[in-house]
Parts: C-alpha cells; structure tokens; sequence
C-alpha cells in the first residue's frame, strides 16, 4: 500500500479553484518532490494531506489515515516544516527542540539531533541571531524530533545562498537514508532533480505529469527538467 | 513534564527575556504608587475626593493601569505575533493544540497581572496606610470579573488582528477607555459627573473596586455589567480566534 494516496482532490476558496482533481501516490521510503510554479496548489495539496485544511471532495490516505478524521494519530507520525513558519526570536535552538520533544510519544534524543543536524555549537543560541541556512535546519530539526515515518518540507531552500542549499540537500538525503519518506514541495527544478526519486508537476490546481524527473525530461526531449518543466506546463496551458 | 507544563515553562523564559511588558505591568504602578505618595498634599484628605486621601482614591486606578497594559498591550501583541509569525499554525501540525500555547500566555500574564495589583496593595498598605479592602469577598469578585472582562477584550483583539501590530492598534478601542474611565490619566473624582457615571460600568469596573474597599458596599448593577463584559467578551474571542 502507498505510504500517501491522493484520489481527485479538490479544493476552492470561495469562487478560486486551488486544487482542480488531484492524484498521486508517494510509495515508503521515497523523496517525492511536488513541483510547481507559486499558486499551482502545492501547499493548498499539502495542507490538506496534514489535515489543516478540510478538502472539497476526493480521497487522502496518508499513513492509511484520514488526515481529518484521524488528525491527532497522524501528527505523531508525520514531521512537518511549513514554509514562512518562524520561531519566536528570543527562543533558544536547544530549547526549540527540547520544547517540541516533549509534544511526542517516542521522541528523538534531542543531542543525537543536534549532532546530527550541525547544530550542537548552535544550540544555545537564540532563534533570531541565526542565519537562513542554520534556521531551516532547525526547522527540519524540529520536523525530526518526533521520530516521523514522513517529512513533509515546504519550501526548504527558499531564500538560502547556494552553499545553504547543497547543505540543505544533503540533510535531506540523510533523512531518507535513515527510512523516512520525504515529500519536498520546491519550485526549484535542480533540487528536485537532484534529490527527487518521483515527482508530480502542478500547474493551476492540476498535476500535469507524474514520474521520475528522468523521465519526465525523455518524455519531452528536454536536456535539464527545468526545461521539462516549462514545457509540460506551457502545453497544458 | 506535560506538553502544558513545557510550554508554560518555555513561555515564561520568553516573557522574562523582553521583559519590558513584565516591567511595565508589574512595576509600573507600584512605581506611580509610590511617586504620587511622595507629592506633597497626595497622602492627606480632601473635600475634592469627597473626604478621601487622593492616594486612597488612586488605587483602583493602579489595578486598572495594571490590568490594561497585560491584558489590552501585552497579550494580544503577544498571541497576535504567533499567528503572524505561523507558530500557531507549526504548532497546529503537532500532537499539541496550539490552545496550550494561548493557555500559558493567560496564564502568565495573569499571574503577572495578579502579582502586580498584590505589590501594589502591599505598598499602599505598608507604606501610605491606605488599609486593605474592607469587603474582601466583593472585591475579590470584583477582581476576578474585571479580569476576566479585560482578557477576554484583549483576545478579541488578537483574534481579529493578523499582525502584531495591529492587535495592538485593535486594543487601543479598548485600552483607551478603560485607562480613561478607570481614572489612570486623570483621577475619577475631578472627572466631570456623567463620565464617572459611564465609568462605573467601563472593565474592569474601578468604581466597584473603590467600594469594596472603602466599604460603601458594591452595586449589584455594576457587577452585573461586568459579567456581561466577561461572558460576551469571552465568548466572541472563542467565536472569532482563528489557530493560522
């Protein structure tokens, strides 16, 4: 059984349609990357899989849970970092991570976490002194510390200098090399390429292709998914 | 350790390092307190407070200036700067409500608040005789009533603000008034008959407060629209308050 099943998922806000008949699978042990420019649905998709926001029809199955119905089962099992989620300034990395241990059943061992993450000389700093790559791996630290079988990472390298991203890619791939399937919502192809086993490309509330992002490139003939990208969008425009 | 428990812990660190609010709310008035007590004349009776020493009519408005800066300042910024920042929101992805978080921010703000208007009795009595309450079970309802009332006008005002900033602008409609009426910027008997009147009925209810301790005896009507303020005030903050 996939570890997240997506069947026809819609969602509208008012009269905006946002998510127009979505599906998708993620199998255990996968990085699926969702994919898409801002405003094709990728985090209303997400939101939805996290049960923050109730959908207008279709199915999920995440953890074979109903995000909804069975929201405080599934908030022990799936880590999450939200883009545009910020720590109170003053607060502490140590004190972050030991506040949000204490949320969960089986927590990580806060030390272990802090090593794993280049975090311990960071740790008894406060959250407003660090810099963009050193607060993404605190927020990615926090998505771990409950010991999740799922990570999902909205927007993990948004803002961060290239050197903060290729760090940041190679903290991801440490996450699934410890057996937790990663869904990674990006806009930025050459991540996805890099770290992605499968993707899904949204464009305006729909997914346009599913597949790996080689071929998603031979589909198309394109040399880079980037190219890919702009033309498996432009031709469902 | 309790999710709640932790929370409340952490929360408090918070609260003490930008401890300008703590400051504020418990200091402030036990500050004015003793600077008005130094004034010449302040500590002595007067036909203008109606046979009163100023310093015995001025308490109540100290508990009011207390009260006004924890809850109608200090929380909806506090609550407000949550929501904007998406921790509400982060939290609401955990195993843990982020009602905790709202629960611990009342928490220490009340106690602050609490602790304040204690400092405040505490000096009065110690250092300018104004006695403790004479009706101590009035002015403890009182109390409790006014306090309600004031949070709870506080977190309408962090319910319907998206920023912290504009919570505080929010809870100015609020603040405003109750500082005035509670006879924080200009003491309640020089304020002209039918403001004091109005006043009577303003959260967190200084009049009520004033007669509990002098022991003229509390009028049931001011109590009564202080409850009002409580219950519908509490009510349309849970009705409004949004977790993201």
């Amino acid at each position: 059984m996939p570890l997240i099943e997506v069947t026809d998922l819609r969602k509208s806000y008012g009269s905006r349609v946002a998510v127009h008949g979505v599906s998708f699978t993620v199998e255990r042990g996968e990085i699926f990357g969702i994919l898409g420019t801002n405003g094709a649905g990728k985090t209303t998709t997400v939101e939805c899989l996290q049960g923050l926001r109730r959908a207008d029809g279709g199915t999920i199955s995440v953890l074979g849970l109903d995000p909804v119905a069975d929201r405080a089962a599934l908030t022990r099992r799936v880590g999450v970092q939200l883009q545009e989620s910020r720590l109170p300034a003053k607060l502490r990395v140590r004190e972050a991570l030991e506040l949000f241990a204490s949320f969960y059943p089986d927590p990580a061992d806060v030390d272990v976490l802090l090593d794993r993450l280049g975090l311990r000389e960071h740790a008894c700093r406060s959250f407003g002194k660090l810099s963009g790559g050193q607060k993404q791996r605190v927020s990615v630290a926090l998505a771990l510390v409950g010991q999740p079988e799922l990570a999902i990472l909205d927007e993990l390298t948004t803002g961060l200098d290239p050197h903060a991203r290729r760090e940041t890619w190679e903290l991801v791939e440490g996450i699934r090399a410890t057996g937790v399937t990663v869904l990674l919502v990006t806009h930025f192809m050459d991540e996805a390429e890099r770290l992605c086993d499968r993707v899904a490309i949204f464009d305006a509330g729909r997914v346009v292709a599913t597949g790996t992002p080689g071929g998603l490139r031979q589909s198309v003939n394109a040399s880079t998914l980037d190219d890919a990208f702009v033309s498996l969008t432009r031709s469902a425009r | 350790m309790t999710a709640f428990a932790k929370i409340t812990a952490t929360e408090t660190k918070l609260f003490l390092r930008s401890p300008f609010m703590a400051v504020a709310g418990l200091l402030l008035p036990a500050v004015l307190l003793l600077a008005i007590g130094a004034i010449p004349g302040m500590t002595k009776p007067s036909e203008v407070t109606g046979g009163y020493r100023f310093i015995d009519a001025w308490v109540p408005s100290l508990i009011v200036m207390s009260l006004a800066m924890l809850a109608l300042q200090s929380i909806p910024a506090a609550v407000a700067a949550y929501r904007e920042q998406g921790v509400l929101r982060r939290l609401a992805t955990t195993p843990v409500h982020p009602a905790n978080l709202l629960g611990a921010q009342l928490l220490i703000h009340v106690v602050v608040a609490l602790a304040g208007i204690g400092l405040v009795l505490g000096l009065a009595d110690a250092v300018y005789d104004v006695p403790l309450p004479k009706h101590p079970v009035s002015f403890a309802l009182t109390l409790v009533l006014g306090t309600v009332s004031m949070f709870a006008l506080g977190l309408v005002a962090a319910a319907v603000a998206r920023t912290a900033r504009a919570a505080g602008a929010i809870a100015m409609v609020a603040f405003v008034p109750a500082m005035f009426f509670g006879g924080v910027y200009l003491p309640r008997p020089l304020l002209p008959e039918v403001v004091r009147r109005i006043g009577d009925y303003v959260p967190p209810g200084s009049q009520s407060l004033q007669d509990a301790w002098v022991g003229t005896g509390v009028q049931p009507l001011q109590l009564v629209v202080l409850a009002a303020f409580a219950v519908t005030g509490t009510a349309l903050a849970a009705r409004l308050f949004r977790w993201e």
